[in-house]
């Protein structure tokens, strides 16, 4: 289009100025403002005026040309709709009334009278201006015409690019789609709601080993595999239905040539516009390779390598689900085993030897079970648990205990030797949804201890008692250590007395341990722990430094002979000598006031440099007495080999002396024994003395001390002094 | 399943298109029955608006003299329509002929039609894209040729944010498109509104006839339209009338209809680079 450009001498208001004696413009400020409301134009109203002003010109020319010539109206009348876009059918009344009223007057020649030809007659101007205004009609309605004509074609070609450009974006799309569906790795499959498959691509026909074309004849129904989850044909029928958008699952298929692909299925529901379910769309994973692999990484975690048993990992598992309220198993039975004496065949025999024993140990604890329920692990090393759902009572518990064992009677054959295998079973038998799988072990655990204390290849059912027993030994065991540095532990002392006058011979030494919540312990709670963790080494010293201080504290120029207990560990420490000299000297004592109490069984298995450290002490001066006598069945003749100075007669012994009158038997034993012990140069002290006939009997029969509670319990330092001493 | 966004929408010329109603208001042919019978059915609820249409016209041609005279020769126009007259680089190439357009509607028929109207001319450009989308805006080929760092552009929102309801977030979008736009840059917007002008009655009637074509007609108060400007200064005379704003002669001269809504030209803050 073109904008016409407005002339400066014009750019001032219309009707203002000195255009009053131009027709034309006045004609053209007039034309415009009438024309302007009835037009979509885009010109500003001055713009319009500008435009419309050599229009006027040309009318006026026109409406007096000689000789005269409608044809200029044509032009005006298309250009008000090409270039000034007066469009609407409503424009045309005002642009005709305009010229109508307004042409005639304001194109009154005004030029030189000479060139311009004679006036027209009014009629004639008339008749000239109406011509001209059929003549503008014609032209616009013309223009409009064809405007009209090429927009409607111009916008059909539009709207028919747009829709190719779009069918053209669509094809893409489904060509893209298209290819998505052909390349994928992922199998995708398209059924109607009666399951027959419309589409398969590629990757599923190969998956499934059939091709695209077999595939489409297949109904998915009929996919059914016995490993199917429970709940994957259920999904699938609301999913039909309507009432399931999508599901995914695991799910195996069965393949032409008989193996088995396993799938991660997604099932999406495809609905119509209507939103009525139209296709069924599937997609598939194989999951075959990494399913085996998953399930064999799964296996290895869960076997024991050595035996292919189930370990402990999955006896774990299986343990918690049994014993969880939700197992759906009411009762459970634990055999919880353990072979005798492995450690020996492994230490003697070598590894190999004792993981080809485990092997056959294995074999032979399946053997006994056959039932799916029974679970036969190894739990690590050599111990086994057998683990039972719903055992009929603790006899069924039992009877697989026993026949456990009776399957590691007959010996096993390793490399040419028969080894025969011992075990001990720790039965725990009971209501599932009541303790937690630690609980249950720690009770299996101790009831097989239980039966290997008690001799082992046996078993034992758990029982509350002893468990607690086990449990406060346990805790025990665990608080000693602690126990010494908090300064718990306490020495008592009871007098042994010299028969023949019934004064004070010395004292022994005995332990205490002040325990913060079960008070006062004697030492067989915890000396058989001490003894066993090690503890007992320190332990000793620090009783032997206690009671040789205080020895010197009751002594008063002759210091009282002090006798403390000596455990076997102590006496195969290699610090004995050493250690018991140091502590001497530091309490400034002369060795003859120190007696160490040694037990008969501790003495009588060790040999010559065994019993080195004990004469190095008894050469000394330092007393050794053999206490517990008589219960060790030792070689009598063995005793003139021993450093001891003293026999301790234990009590069992002097219990039949008791009564009265005293058993004959115990009285020529005893009588016995003094005469053998003073024939070898030895004392003899007897223990437990508890009456006053009891210790005339002992006196008469010869002994030389005695201890007891006839005489004297066992008391504080402060009060044996008070007793005993010439300082208390 | 839904179809995934990059799949082309498909044309239904059974729907009436506002593009192609406007172009009917402003006198063109470029519409089918469907659109001149919702078209009618809008004049009739509401009978000013050709000249709304033209108004808003007339108010884009000083927007973009303005434009020119403040030294920018880019436009982006979005929802531009289908281009007849009065055009944005008609306004422009009479000022300076460098001015580059390019035009940027979401009608696929008004989109071909501007091809090929415009084909030829390597200063125009037509974009098919969707103003809710601002990405798919910037990154087609000729809007990122047109865009250049530190260069103004200015962008033109003519009659167009009041077919964006706010559950398509128009702010967003208006962000989204000018956040990349170098300081300088002005933002020329009008708006439908019910808040001036001599009707307020909602312009329920009106909504009803959009509300059946391709794009719902949202009026917005001027305080609700002023915070499209949020990144930008309004320049003189601020968001008024669109007849209003600076105009080329008497506005009391307008028919009073065309009052109806709101329009300004902002310049964006800051230091042109």
């Amino acid at each position: 289009m073109t904008v016409p450009q407005r002339h400066p001498e014009h750019a001032g208001h219309p009707g203002t100025g000195h255009d009053g004696h131009d027709g034309p413009r006045r004609f053209a400020r007039i034309w415009s403002r009438t024309v302007y409301p009835a037009t979509q134009t885009s010109l500003t109203r001055a713009e319009l005026e500008d435009f419309l002003h050599p229009l006027a010109v040309r009318l006026g020319e026109a409406l007096h040309a000689h000789p005269f010539s409608p044809a200029p109206g044509r032009e005006i009348g298309r250009l008000l709709v090409t270039d000034a876009h007066c469009t609407s059918p409503d424009a045309l009344p005002h642009i005709l009334g305009v010229v109508e009223s307004y042409l005639v007057l304001y194109s009154e020649r005004s030029g030189a009278a000479d060139e311009a030809p004679a006036p027209l007659g009014v009629d004639e101007a008339r008749s000239r201006c109406a011509r001209l205004q059929h003549a503008i009609a014609a032209g616009f309605t013309r223009a409009v015409q064809e405007r009209t004509l090429a927009e409607q074609e111009a916008l059909s070609r539009a709207a028919l690019a747009a829709q190719a450009a779009v069918e053209e974006a669509l094809h893409a799309s489904e060509t893209r789609f298209r290819a998505v569906f052909k390349d994928a790795t992922l199998g995708i499959g398209i059924a109607d709601m009666n399951g027959r498959l419309c589409d398969a691509n590629g990757a599923l026909a190969r998956m499934f080993g059939r091709s695209e074309e077999e595939m489409r004849r297949r109904n998915i129904n009929d996919w059914v595999h016995p490993d199917d989850a429970p709940e994957v044909w259920r999904l699938h029928r609301e999913l039909a239905a309507g009432r399931r958008d999508h599901f995914r699952v695991e799910k195996p298929y069965q393949r032409p040539d008989g193996t088995v692909l396993w799938t991660n299925l997604t099932v999406s529901l495809l609905r119509d516009a209507e939103g009525e379910p139209r296709y069924q769309l599937a997609l598939m994973e194989d999951i075959t390779e990494r399913r085996l692999l998953h399930l064999r990484l799964r296996y290895e975690a869960t076997h024991d390598e050595l035996t292919g048993l189930p370990n402990r990992t999955l006896f774990a598992e299986r343990l918690e689900r049994i014993l969880g309220s939700s197992g759906g198993v009411d009762r459970f039975g634990l055999c919880y085993l353990d072979i005798d004496g492995f450690k020996a065949v492994n230490d003697s025999l070598g590894h190999a030897v004792g993981d080809k024993l485990l092997v056959a140990v294995a074999e032979r604890l399946q053997s006994c079970t056959t039932a799916p329920a029974h679970l036969v692990a190894r739990i690590g090393g050599d111990e086994f648990a057998v683990l039972l759902s719903d055992p009929r009572g603790t006899e069924e518990v039992t009877c697989l205990a026993r026949s456990l064992l009776a399957a590691l009677a007959t010996p096993v054959s390793v490399d040419g030797r028969d080894l025969s295998v011992r075990a001990s079973i720790g039965i725990v038998e009971g209501a599932t949804g009541q303790r937690e799988p630690a609980e249950v072990l720690r009770s299996a655990d101790i009831t097989m201890y239980r039966a290997k204390d008690a001799g082992g290849n046996r078993f034992a059912l758990a029982d509350p008692d002893s468990e607690a027993r086990a449990i406060d030994r346990h805790s025990l065991t665990n608080h000693l250590p602690g126990a010494l540095e908090r300064d718990e532990f306490f020495l008592e002392y009871q007098p042994l007395i010299r028969m023949s006058d019934g004064r004070v011979d010395g004292a022994e030494a005995l332990v205490r341990w002040k325990h913060p919540v079960h008070g006062r312990l004697s030492p067989d709670r915890f000396i058989p722990l001490a003894e066993h963790t090690g503890l007992i080494v320190p332990l000793g010293r620090w009783v032997l430094e206690q009671a040789v201080t205080q020895a010197c504290t009751w002594a008063d120029g002759e210091p009282l002979r002090v006798n403390v207990n000596l455990s076997p560990r102590q006496l195969h420490h290699p610090d004995l000598v050493r250690d018991t000299i140091a502590v001497l000297e530091a309490a400034g004592v002369a060795p003859s006031a120190l007696c160490l109490e040694v037990t008969e069984s501790a003495l009588i298995s060790a040999d010559e440099d065994e019993l080195k450290p004990l004469w190095q002490l008894a050469e000394l001066g330092v007393d050794i007495a053999l206490d517990d006598f008589g219960t060790g069945y030792s070689n009598l003749a063995n005793l003139r080999k021993l450093p001891a100075t003293t026999l301790k007669l234990d009590r069992s012994f002097t219990r039949g002396l008791q009564c009265h009158p005293a058993d004959p038997v115990d009285v020529t034993f005893v009588e016995g024994i003094v005469s053998l012990a003073h024939a070898l140069g030895l004392a003899v002290t007897v223990e437990g003395v508890e009456t006053e006939s009891q210790a005339d009997q002992l006196r008469r029969l010869g002994c030389d001390t005695a201890q007891g509670w006839y005489y004297a319990a066992p008391s504080s330092p402060g009060e044996f002094a008070k007793d005993w001493t010439r300082t208390g | 399943m839904e179809r995934p966004a990059w799949a082309p929408q498909g044309i239904d010329l059974s729907v009436p298109s506002v593009s192609r109603m406007y172009d009917y208001y402003l006198g063109g042919s470029h519409n089918f029955e469907v659109d001149r019978q919702a078209a009618r059915r809008a004049v009739e609820a509401w009978p000013g608006l050709p000249k709304v249409a033209q108004a808003n016209r007339a108010f884009m041609r000083r927007a973009v003299r303005f434009a020119v005279q403040q030294g920018i020769t880019r436009f982006l126009d979005i929802g531009s329509g289908i281009p007849t007259f009065g055009t944005v680089h008609e306004a422009a190439h009479a000022l300076d002929d460098r001015a580059r357009v390019v035009y940027v509607d979401n009608d696929p028929v008004a989109v071909a039609h501007g091809r090929t109207v415009l084909s030829g001319d390597p200063r125009l450009g037509t974009v098919s894209a969707d103003l809710r989308s601002p990405q798919d805006v910037l990154e087609a080929p000729e809007v990122e040729a047109l865009l250049e760092p530190g260069e103004p552009v200015a962008l033109l929102l003519v009659s167009v944010l009041h077919f964006v309801p706010d559950r398509d977030e128009p702010r967003a979008c208006l962000a989204g498109l000018t956040r990349q736009l170098p300081p300088g840059s002005l933002l020329v917007l009008t708006h439908a509104s019910s808040e001036s002008g001599p009707r307020r009655d909602g312009c329920a009637a009106l909504r009803e006839v959009y509300d059946a074509a391709n794009a719902p007609l949202v009026t917005r108060s001027k305080s609700q339209i002023q915070e499209f400007f949020e990144e930008f200064e309004t320049v003189e005379p601020g968001l008024v009338p669109v007849p209003s704003w600076r105009p080329d002669g008497p506005p009391e001269r307008e028919d009073p209809v065309v009052f109806c809504g709101f329009g300004g030209v902002g310049r964006k803050a800051g230091t042109a680079a």
